[in-house]
């Protein structure tokens, strides 16, 4: 069977749909179209990207061959590298069920691998050194807004003084100060979610892991939140590993963009965004957006359709 | 005027209605039969005796109220303790739950006997009896609400570190008081059965001044009318406790959880 070449600088990438290509059919390597690269992985093994050169020293998360099969004998993460350097912003893209809850979960030690390690950076005693947004909600339904939010503080032992503060930065940063009284049941499902938010944001942990955050809010708030944690990730120099189905918050938010397939789940390629902080709104305008979403649903595309619609969409469909 | 059925005041309403229309068919059944009072007394005459006896009868409901509040607070003491002690160790809720079974299934007419003659305080004996009774619904409640925390919020605690004392408190403890109050709600109805009925199978070995033994007493000496009031009082006084622990539930929980939130009217 003939391989098939991607075509590089044309700005066109051959796509393949669920039947006629196999993985390992295409070529690997670094690709770019006028500057925008793209990495290719054929499959996971011998091969080496740019970053696993890097000094170890700078790495936030070093996933090292991690698979994970679940006792159901599904293979939701399948011999996964990846190398995170301390103050990138990675976002993980993919459709669903392809393991990015999964491979977070692994990272924050919930589940462990079947194969593999994972090394997190070593941290400072006393300091959180992960904060974790689930893709739901997950808040206590007996304690307001405010109690769920300083649940972390108060479980770390931080003088209340300093509590009341962080408390109140979290919450004015998501926009909920004045709901800090309420029940997570009187709040919107959107809501919900931002608290679940300021909760992980409140307690200054040097490495941010979200699942899927911001899935449930409308455009504007999606907008600004957007915004808002980038601002954060420059401001606290965090390193974030960021799970999303959707193609333009990736290229928004992101120095990093790894795409990942389903069954069994595993990492495609990447394309870095490398786009100068602050990014302003307007940016979601420019054609290199749109370049850089083109590019990365082509990636996805590779992955065969998943249950998403994301896959198979026509290029330039962001155009 | 148009009353939604599920108003407040519907609620109280309807039931009330159909209370007093009871009362009135028996009102009225009693004195067109010409009923003798020996046999069934009119709801008029049980009134009467009530405030006739009330010294005696409200001394005896005091004694048996003292006994329930005494079995039902052991109850939820030891109850609760028990379901802290199984959900720390499945092995300890493995071998002790099957007797907890064994308490609850036992007729406590069966074991309070023993029970009296074991113990030479009376009043003691009578609140053992009706603390076996009281117990198990808290004991397997508790249990189940303990382990039935979500298991996300299970996850952020162990992301956060948190020791086992601390998911104890604010994890475990806050997830098992839905489940804690249901168990509740049937215990307390069930401490005031088991010391009516200790204090029946006391006879007068017991206390011999409870409502239960008002009624033995009442019976023996042909007094319906009497025997009918110590009825009624033990009656509203289920009721009372049962409004009771609604409401502490309610207070509790209104806030947060399903149970205790009502539809907007
Ligand atoms: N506890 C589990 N037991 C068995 N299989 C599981 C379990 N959790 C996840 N899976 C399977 O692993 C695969 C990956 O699941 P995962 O939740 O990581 O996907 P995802 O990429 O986060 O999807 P989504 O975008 O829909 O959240 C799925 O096919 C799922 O069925
Ligand atoms: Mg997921």
């Amino acid at each position: 069977m003939q391989a098939r070449p991607l075509r590089c600088r044309t700005g066109q990438m051959t796509k393949g749909s669920k039947h006629d290509v196999q993985q390992g059919e295409f070529q690997h390597g670094i690709w770019h179209y006028g500057n925008i690269y793209v990495t290719i992985y054929a499959d996971q093994t011998g091969f080496s990207s740019p970053e696993r050169r890097l000094s170890l020293a700078a790495v936030a998360i070093d996933i090292d061959g991690v698979s994970r099969t679940y006792p159901n004998g599904l293979r939701a993460i399948e011999r996964v590298d990846l190398r995170v350097q301390a103050g990138e912003f990675v976002t993980l893209l993919g459709p669903s069920g392809c393991g990015k809850s999964t491979l977070l979960r692994m990272i924050a030690g919930l589940v462990p691998p079947t194969a593999g390690a994972i090394r997190l950076q070593p941290f400072a005693p006393g300091r959180a050194p992960l904060s974790y947004v689930f893709q739901s909600p997950t808040l206590m339904p007996w304690a307001s807004v405010a109690r769920n939010v300083r649940l972390p503080l108060e479980l770390a032992d931080m003088p209340e003084a300093e509590i009341a503060r962080h408390v109140g930065e979290a919450l004015a940063l998501v926009g909920l100060a004045d709901v800090a009284d309420f029940y997570p049941r009187e709040l919107s499902g959107g809501m919900q979610m931002r608290v679940s938010i300021a909760r992980a944001l409140v307690n200054d942990a040097p490495l941010l892991l979200m699942d899927e955050p911001f899935g449930a809010l409308d455009e504007i708030t999606r907008g600004r939140l957007d915004q808002e944690i980038r601002a954060l990730w420059a401001r606290r120099a965090l390193t974030v590993l960021f799970v999303t189905h959707s193609v333009t918050e990736a290229v928004f938010l992101s120095t990093r963009v790894i795409v990942m397939a389903p069954r069994p789940g595993r990492i495609l390629g990447e394309v870095s965004i490398a786009e100068a902080h602050p990014r302003a709104d307007g940016f979601r305008l420019t054609p290199r957006f749109a370049e850089y979403c083109a590019r990365l649903t082509e990636l996805l595309a590779l992955g065969g359709a998943g249950e998403d619609d994301l896959p198979g969409r026509p290029s330039g469909a962001f155009v | 005027m148009n009353i939604r059925l599920d108003s407040r005041l519907m609620r109280v309403l309807a039931p009330t209605l159909v209370g007093l229309l009871g009362l009135a068919l028996w009102q009225l059944a009693v004195t067109a039969y010409d009923v003798p009072f020996y046999l069934v007394p009119s709801p008029a005459l049980v009134l009467k005796t009530l405030v006739q006896d009330a010294a005696l009868l409200f001394g005896s409901l005091g004694v048996t109220l003292r006994v329930t509040a005494w079995a039902l607070a052991s109850a939820v003491v030891f109850g609760v303790l028990l379901a802290f002690l199984f959900v720390q160790s499945r092995l300890l809720e493995l071998s002790l739950f099957p007797y907890a079974v064994l308490l609850q299934v036992t007729p406590i007419v069966a074991i309070a006997p023993l029970i009296i003659i074991w113990v030479s305080d009376p009043a003691i004996a009578l609140v053992i009896c009706a603390t076996i009774v009281a117990i198990f619904p808290i004991i397997s409640n508790t249990t189940t609400g303990l382990r039935s925390v979500d298991p996300g919020l299970a996850e952020f605690f162990r992301l956060c570190k948190a020791g086992r004392w601390q998911t104890l408190v604010r994890l475990r403890i806050p997830s098992a008081l839905p489940y804690f109050f249901a168990g509740l709600k049937v215990s307390g109805g069930l401490a005031l059965i088991g010391a009516v009925v200790a204090e029946f199978v006391a006879g007068t070995g017991g206390t011999a001044s409870g409502l239960a033994y008002q009624i033995l007493l009442a019976g023996l000496q042909l007094n319906i009318p009497r025997l009918f009031a110590a009825l009624l009082l033990i009656t509203l006084a289920g009721v009372a406790i049962f409004f009771l622990v609604s409401v502490l539930a309610h207070l509790a929980l209104r806030r947060w959880h399903e149970s205790e939130l009502r539809s907007e009217p």
